[in-house]
C-alpha cells in the first residue's frame, strides 16, 4: 500500500488554515471553492447520473417532461383560456417559457435547501460548502440544454413546415440571460438556505411561493398582454426582462430593451452578492442550528 | 519548528432550547424586549443568567489550548460529552468555535465516519470517485490510486454494483479503502473508526501507526484505552469541555480511567430519598436501583466472571395494580443487548398488589456480558404490555474483563454478550486423512475376508 508518499514541507506547498470565531462578511475563499472543482464536478455528475437510475426512460425524462408540460400548458393556456402569445407558436412559446422557468425553480428549490437536506453529510466533512449549490445549479443546466435542443428542433421543425420564426440578434444574448437565471437561482436560493437554518418557515414560503411567482412573471403569458395600468408592476419583478428577452431572442416577441436587462443584472448581483455574504456567514455554524 | 496544529484558548458555546425552535416569531420578540431592555421573554424562569453563560447555554469547549508537533499522534481521551467530538468538530471545520483561535499547518483529512457521502444508487466504482472528492482528494489522485482502492477492499467483482446491494461489511470494507488512501499531512480520525471486526479494527490503527511513521500528524479520539497507550505519543484528557491534563498516553488514560470510575460508581447505586425527587408518575415511584456483584463490594464494577444481581426498589402507588418489571441493556453506543422481565417470578408475577415498597432483584449470571458500559433501562408494564413508568437511564453497569483469556487484538471480544458454552473436543483418529481412508478400507477388507 502506497501510503509512505514523503510529507512535502516546503512553505510554498504548505498550507495555513485559520480558524476563528468569526469571518468577515466578504471571507470567501473562492480559492478554496476553485481547489474543490473537482468535487463540484462530481456533484455535477452525481446529480444527473442517480436520479434516473434503475428508471426505464433514463435522461430521456429531460426530454419528456418539458414536452408534456408544454402540450397541457398549450392545451390549457392556448387553447382554453386563449392568452395570447405575441403571434409566436403557442408550441414554441410555452415550450421557452416553461424551460427557462423551470431551470430558474428547480435550482433556487434545490439550493435553498442545501443545509438542510445536506446536513448528515456537512455534519462530518469539511468542504466549500458553495460546492453544493453551485452543483446544483451546474447540473440543472445540463438538463436545460438538453430541453434548449430540443426547443431548437421544434423550432427547425416548424421552419421546415412553413412556419416563420423570428430570430433575432438577441439570441446572441441566450447565454448571458441563462447565467441571470442561474444567479438569480443561486443568489435567492443560499440567501434562504442560509435563513431556513433558523427559520424553517421560510422553506415552506419558497415551495408554494415559487408556483405563484410564476404566474407574476411572464412564463404563460407575454408582457404585451398586461393591462397598461399594471404595467409598472410587472417591471418590479426582475425576472420579467430576462424572459422576455429570452423569448425576443429566439422567437422575435417581446417587451424588453437593454436598460431593463441592465436593471435586472445589477439586481442579480446584488442578490447574489447578499446571498454569498449571508451564506458564508452561517455555514461556520449551521450544525449547531438545523 | 512551529506547531502543525496550534489551538489558543477555544471555546464553543452551544445555545439549548433553541435547536429546531427557530422561528421568526420568537426571535422578533426577543429582540423588541432587548429593545425595551426587558429580560428576554422566552427564558425559563429560574434559569441561570449569569456564570457560564446566559440561560440556555451549554459550553461544550471552554478555554482550551494545546500544540500538536508534526509527526505526533496525539490520543484525545475523554468520557462521552466531555468535548471530544466538538474539539474534532472545530479542527474540521464543521463548525465554528465560539471564542479562540486555531492555526493548522497542512492538508487536513478529517475521518468521522466511514463512507461519508455514499450514494446508494451508484456502483462501487463510482463512490470510490464520489467519496474520494468529498474527503478532500482531487480526480487526478483518486484515478492514481483507484486500482490499489480496489484491491486492499477486495470487493473487485461488485466493483461495478449499486452500493446498495452491498452488505453492510462490503460497504465498510470499500468506504475504508477510500479512508485509506488519503494523503493528508493531517489526519483526524473519530473513534467510529474503530468499530467493528477485530480484523477491521487492526486495518484502521494499522493505517493511523503507518501514517502517523511517514512524517504525518494525526489525532486520534477514542474510549479504547489500549489503543491509547499503543498507538499514540501524547495524549490529552478533557473533562466538562475543559483540557484537564496533557502528557504522556501512559499518565492521561490512569487519570481518565479513575475519573470513569468515580462517577460509574454514583450510577451503581443510585437511592433518591425523597419522593418528590424520585422518577416516577402516578403508578410507580422508583426508590433505589442498585447493581450487587455477587461476591461483595461494588467498588470495582463487575467482572465479566461475576455474577451480580439488579435491585430495583419501587413504591406502587395504585392498589390491585399488577407490575412486571423490565429491565434492558444497552451498550455503550446504544444498540440493545438483551433484555428480561419478571414474568414468571414466583411471589407477585400476576397477582395484584397492594399500595407499597417492593424490591424487584434479577440475577444475572457469570459469564455472560461482554466487557463494556451498559446502560439499563428499567420500564414498568401492566399485563397488557401497556407502559407504567419508563425509566430510561436507570443505572450504569460496567463489565470489566480482568480474565486472561484476551483477543490478539486490544481485547475486547465482539457483541454484548460473552457467554461461558459448554466445549468438547476429542481425537478421533490418529494420522493424517489419507491413512484414515486406507485404513477404512483395510478394516473393510479384513471385515470381508
Amino acid at each position: 500500500m502506497n501510503v509512505d508518499v514523503p510529507l512535502v514541507t516546503d512553505a510554498t506547498t504548505t498550507r495555513l488554515t485559520v480558524i476563528t470565531p468569526d469571518r468577515g462578511w466578504f471571507d470567501w475563499r473562492l480559492g478554496q471553492l476553485w481547489r474543490y472543482r473537482d468535487l463540484v464536478g462530481l456533484f455535477v455528475w452525481r446529480d444527473f447520473v442517480s436520479i434516473y437510475k434503475q428508471t426505464i426512460l433514463g435522461p430521456a425524462w429531460h426530454i419528456v417532461r418539458p414536452l408534456i408540460t408544454t402540450l397541457v400548458f398549450v392545451l390549457v393556456f392556448g387553447q382554453m383560456a386563449g392568452l395570447s402569445t405575441d403571434g409566436a407558436p403557442q408550441f414554441l412559446f410555452y415550450m421557452t417559457g416553461n424551460i427557462a422557468w423551470t431551470y430558474f425553480s428547480s435550482c433556487l428549490d434545490s439550493t435553498s435547501k442545501t443545509f438542510v437536506t445536506n446536513a448528515p453529510l456537512l455534519g462530518k466533512v469539511y468542504f466549500h460548502r458553495l460546492a453544493i449549490p453551485v452543483s446544483v445549479v451546474l447540473s440543472n443546466l445540463i438538463a436545460f440544454g438538453i430541453q434548449l435542443v430540443i426547443l431548437f428542433v421544434a423550432m427547425a421543425a416548424y421552419v421546415l413546415t412553413g412556419t416563420a420564426v423570428h430570430l433575432t440578434s438577441w439570441a446572441l444574448l441566450t447565454p448571458v440571460l441563462v447565467v441571470m437565471l442561474a444567479g438569480y437561482a443561486l443568489g435567492g436560493g443560499i440567501l434562504v438556505s442560509a435563513v431556513t437554518t433558523r427559520y424553517r418557515d421560510l422553506s415552506h414560503l419558497v415551495t408554494f411561493g415559487l408556483q405563484l411567482f410564476m404566474y407574476l412573471t411572464p412564463v404563460i403569458y407575454p408582457m404585451s398582454a398586461v393591462p397598461p395600468r399594471l404595467r409598472w408592476a410587472m417591471t418590479l419583478n426582475p425576472l420579467t426582462p430576462v424572459f422576455e428577452g429570452f423569448r425576443f431572442g429566439l422567437l422575435g416577441v417581446g417587451t424588453v430593451n437593454a436598460g431593463q436587462l441592465t436593471m435586472s443584472a445589477v439586481v442579480m448581483a446584488a442578490l447574489l452578492l447578499g446571498g454569498v455574504m449571508l451564506f458564508t456567514r452561517v455555514d461556520r455554524t449551521f450544525m449547531d442550528t438545523v | 519548528m512551529a506547531p502543525v496544529i496550534s489551538v489558543e484558548r477555544l471555546s464553543k458555546v452551544y445555545r439549548l432550547g433553541l435547536i429546531g425552535g427557530g422561528t421568526l416569531t420568537d426571535d422578533l420578540s426577543r429582540w423588541w424586549a432587548k429593545v425595551r431592555n426587558k429580560p428576554d421573554p422566552l427564558t425559563k424562569i429560574g434559569q441561570e443568567q449569569s456564570t457560564t453563560g446566559r440561560g440556555g447555554t451549554f459550553l461544550a469547549l471552554s478555554d482550551v489550548s494545546f500544540d500538536v508537533e508534526q509527526g505526533q499522534v496525539l490520543g484525545i481521551v475523554g468520557r462521552n460529552g466531555a468535548g471530544k467530538s466538538t474539539l474534532l468538530k472545530i479542527l474540521s471545520q464543521i463548525t465554528g468555535p465560539t471564542r479562540g483561535r486555531v492555526s493548522i499547518r497542512g492538508r487536513v483529512a478529517s475521518l468521522l465516519e466511514v463512507g461519508t457521502g455514499f450514494h446508494a444508487e451508484l456502483s462501487g466504482r463510482e463512490n470510490i470517485f464520489l467519496n474520494g472528492a468529498i474527503l478532500g482528494m482531487t480526480k487526478a489522485e483518486i484515478r492514481r490510486k483507484f486500482d490499489e482502492i480496489v484491491d486492499f477492499s477486495g470487493i473487485e467483482p461488485f466493483i461495478d454494483t449499486p452500493v446498495k446491494r452491498y452488505s453492510s461489511g462490503m460497504y465498510v470494507r470499500l468506504a475504508f479503502a477510500v479512508a485509506a488512501h488519503l494523503e493528508p499531512e493531517i489526519l483526524i480520525v473519530d473513534e467510529v473508526l474503530a468499530v467493528g471486526d477485530a480484523a477491521f479494527q487492526k486495518k484502521c490503527l494499522g493505517q493511523m501507526e503507518r501514517t502517523a511513521k511517514g512524517g504525518r500528524t494525526v489525532l486520534f479520539v477514542s474510549h479504547n484505552s489500549q489503543a491509547v497507550t499503543a498507538l499514540c505519543t501524547r495524549a490529552i484528557l478533557l473533562e466538562h469541555g475543559q483540557l484537564v491534563e496533557a502528557g504522556s498516553p501512559r499518565t492521561i488514560i490512569d487519570h481518565y480511567l479513575r475519573t470513569v470510575q468515580a462517577s460509574a460508581e454514583r450510577m451503581v447505586d443510585r437511592t433518591w430519598r425523597s419522593a418528590d425527587e424520585a422518577p416516577g408518575n402516578d403508578h410507580i415511584r422508583v426508590r433505589r436501583i442498585a447493581i450487587v456483584p455477587a461476591e461483595g463490594g461494588a467498588q470495582n464494577g463487575v467482572d465479566m466472571e461475576t455474577p451480580f444481581r439488579v435491585e430495583v426498589e419501587y413504591w406502587n402507588l395504585a392498589p390491585g395494580a399488577r407490575i412486571i418489571v423490565n429491565l434492558a441493556f444497552y451498550a455503550f453506543d446504544g444498540s440493545p443487548a438483551f433484555e428480561t422481565f419478571s414474568l414468571g417470578e414466583h411471589r407477585w408475577d400476576g397477582v395484584a398488589r397492594p399500595a407499597g415498597l417492593f424490591r424487584s432483584v434479577c440475577c444475572v449470571p457469570a459469564n455472560l456480558m461482554n466487557q463494556g458500559e451498559y446502560r439499563i433501562r428499567v420500564v414498568f408494564l401492566d399485563p397488557d404490555a401497556v407502559t407504567l413508568f419508563d425509566l430510561h437511564d436507570g443505572a450504569v453497569l460496567t463489565v470489566h474483563n480482568r480474565g486472561d483469556a484476551k483477543m490478539p487484538w486490544f481485547g475486547r471480544f465482539i457483541g454484548h454478550l460473552h457467554p461461558r458454552l459448554a466445549w468438547s473436543t476429542e481425537l478421533i483418529h490418529r494420522g493424517h486423512p489419507v491413512d484414515r481412508v486406507s485404513a477404512g478400507v483395510g478394516d473393510a477388507l479384513l471385515e470381508a475376508l
